[in-house]
């Protein structure tokens, strides 16, 4: 396999111009591009691993904001109680998401389909809701985080540059890691089960408890993203976790190239630069938006990165 | 007499008022090749499904090797050596022939829990898989992208996916089903190959094969075994004659 095709171009590029962006922003003195990367970055997270569970296990899940709500939340909540140490903050973000989807995991991964998408839903809406209750978190308007992440002076997350280099380079790791994952014998039986479950079974292979656990793994990487989108905003609110989010994560991992593991990256960066694009020429930039995602879909089945290359097997 | 290696017992299924599978008593010799014919609606598949789990019986034991499978789930009992092939071509499509079987010996080699080794470069997985590759023909076909084979293909493909699992027994469902004569020449040629060493049942419509090469076979219509006995017999007896494979027909 050629290493310099155009779909291995398009993501070295993606994070050449990724890795440059903070220059650039210096350069042309517009600190906006600097956040906007950021933003791009974090939500890359969350699609690269929706995409694990949709692109390669078949489990399309509408509810998987609320993994990042969990995670903003929990570094909201924390820090609301003046416990802003990173040390802690993160590990539990991680661990709370995890959590949380196990539990949804065990309750939706018994259904299959359309069912699936709607459970996902139910439990997303319910947890939305949840946060929306929680008046001493700020219900929905939401909780300001007044203290970033600690690390003990290890890694300034308060300092916009290397706290974007941060989110780099867990972003690299990330897709390191769905890369290993996809090829190990977890990624086989994971994408075996999208392609003929029944199979799968009659061969031997008990495939509830791995579509688990990719669902509970990809729920913790989602959480990251969440630790790391509170720090962004420095601010949480419910709305991170609606379903409309959830949609957008969708829309990413449609745009990029469900199946393709850098894909989400790919379409993350897409989506939040044709957002911002489209949004300065009209207030209704989903009108120019929807046509152009139903184009995609239509024409280019494997999103962007699998309209460049054109050829099976689709792990690049 | 040793013990069988499968021994089926008052098996019942119905789906409705329908009987599918009707008080079946049958045993599977180890090393036997034993075929069940029947004409379409005698609940073949309804029986392979339930031998291999992907079907509850509604009463009736099943024993594989020395154990009462018959609540066991699909998984355990082909961990425990019972493979399947279907009827209808079940593969992964997007995989290559070899990841094909090379995760047919993934499922029988332990668990899957491990998350970061490339598993195309793990040679304790790619040998056995060729070599269940080369036994039914298709070495040379390893790389090709499963959805781009053709049907006859596929169908060897299932046999070697089930013979990756180093099976105690298997279970064909149909393995000649949609191929033509040339097609069919050959999987009668691999199951030869297999005779003797592997326990098999086998469903099959392709009569002039079955006689070929059952040791054993069972007349099922209606879910009910009318006739068992070797293929002279079968051949031989009038009240199979008259159900099934018709007053004129000569086999």
């Amino acid at each position: 396999m050629a290493l310099l095709n155009a779909r291995n171009l398009v993501v070295l590029a993606t994070f050449a111009l990724l890795a440059l962006a903070p220059a650039y922003a210096a350069w042309v003195e517009t600190p906006f591009y600097l956040d906007l990367g950021r933003r791009m970055m974090i939500l890359a997270i969350g699609a690269l691993s929706l995409n694990l569970i949709m692109g390669f296990g078949g489990m399309i899940s509408f509810g998987h904001a609320v993994y990042i709500g969990i995670g903003a939340y929990t570094v909201g909540i924390c820090a609301f109680h003046e416990v802003t140490s990173g040390f802690v903050q993160w590990p539990l973000a991680l661990a709370i998401s995890a959590a949380v989807a196990l539990v949804f995991g065990v309750i939706s991964l018994r259904t299959r389909g359309v069912y699936f998408i709607m459970i996902t839903l139910a439990l997303a809406q319910m947890t939305f809701y949840l946060g929306i209750s929680l008046d001493q978190y700020g219900g929905d308007d939401g909780l300001t985080v007044y203290a970033p992440s600690d690390f003990a002076g290890l890694i300034d997350v308060d300092d916009d540059l290397s706290f974007y280099y941060v989110v780099f380079v867990l972003l690299a790791l990330c897709l390191w890691f769905s890369q290993r994952l996809i090829r190990s014998r977890f990624g086989m039986v994971l994408q075996g089960a999208r392609q003929n479950e029944g199979r799968m079974e009659a061969i031997g292979v008990p495939v509830f408890r791995y579509k688990l656990t990719a669902f509970v793994i990809a729920g913790t990487m989602a959480g990251l993203a969440g630790a790391l989108l509170a720090n962004h905003t420095d601010f949480v609110n419910p709305e991170m976790a609606h379903w409309t989010r959830s949609g957008d994560l969708i829309i990413m991992v449609l745009l990029g190239g469900m199946g393709s593991i850098a894909g989400p990256i790919v379409g993350a960066a897409a989506f939040l630069l044709l957002e911002e694009l489209l949004s300065g020429v009209t207030e209704y930039w989903q009108v120019i938006f929807g046509p152009f995602l139903i184009l995609v879909v239509l024409y280019a089945r494997g999103g962007i990165l699998g309209f460049l290359s054109r050829k099976d097997g689709g792990d690049g | 007499m040793a013990e069988p290696m499968m021994e089926i017992r008052a098996l019942r299924k119905s789906f409705g008022g329908v009987v599918a599978t009707d008080d079946l008593t049958l045993d599977v010799g180890a090393g036997e090749l034993h075929a069940v014919i029947g004409p379409n609606g005698a609940g073949k598949t309804t029986l392979i499904s339930q031998l291999s789990g992907a079907l509850m019986p509604d009463s009736g034991t099943i024993r594989f090797d020395g154990r009462d499978i018959t609540r066991m789930p699909p998984y355990a009992r082909s961990r425990r050596g019972l493979a399947r092939s279907f009827q209808i071509t079940s593969i992964f499509p997007e995989f290559t022939a070899l990841d094909n079987v090379a995760l047919a010996v993934q499922a029988h080699d332990g668990h899957s829990f491990s998350f970061f080794r490339d598993v195309r470069r793990e040679a304790r997985l790619r040998d056995p898989a060729r070599a269940a590759l080369a036994r039914v023909g298709l070495e040379a076909r390893a790389e090709v992208t499963a959805r781009y084979m053709s049907h006859g293909e596929h169908r060897q493909l299932e046999i070697a996916m089930a013979l990756a699992t180093n099976p105690k027994m298997l279970l064909l469902d149909e393995p000649m089903a949609g191929m033509g004569p040339e097609e069919s020449g050959l999987m009668v040629d691999i199951l030869k190959g297999l005779k003797g060493e592997q326990t098999i049942l086998l469903i099959e419509h392709d009569m002039d094969a079955v006689f070929r090469l059952a040791d054993r076979i069972t007349v099922l219509v209606y879910g009910r075994a009318i006739a068992s006995g070797a293929p002279e017999e079968i051949r031989a007896s009038a009240e199979v004659r008259h159900a099934y494979l018709g007053e004129d027909e000569t086999v």
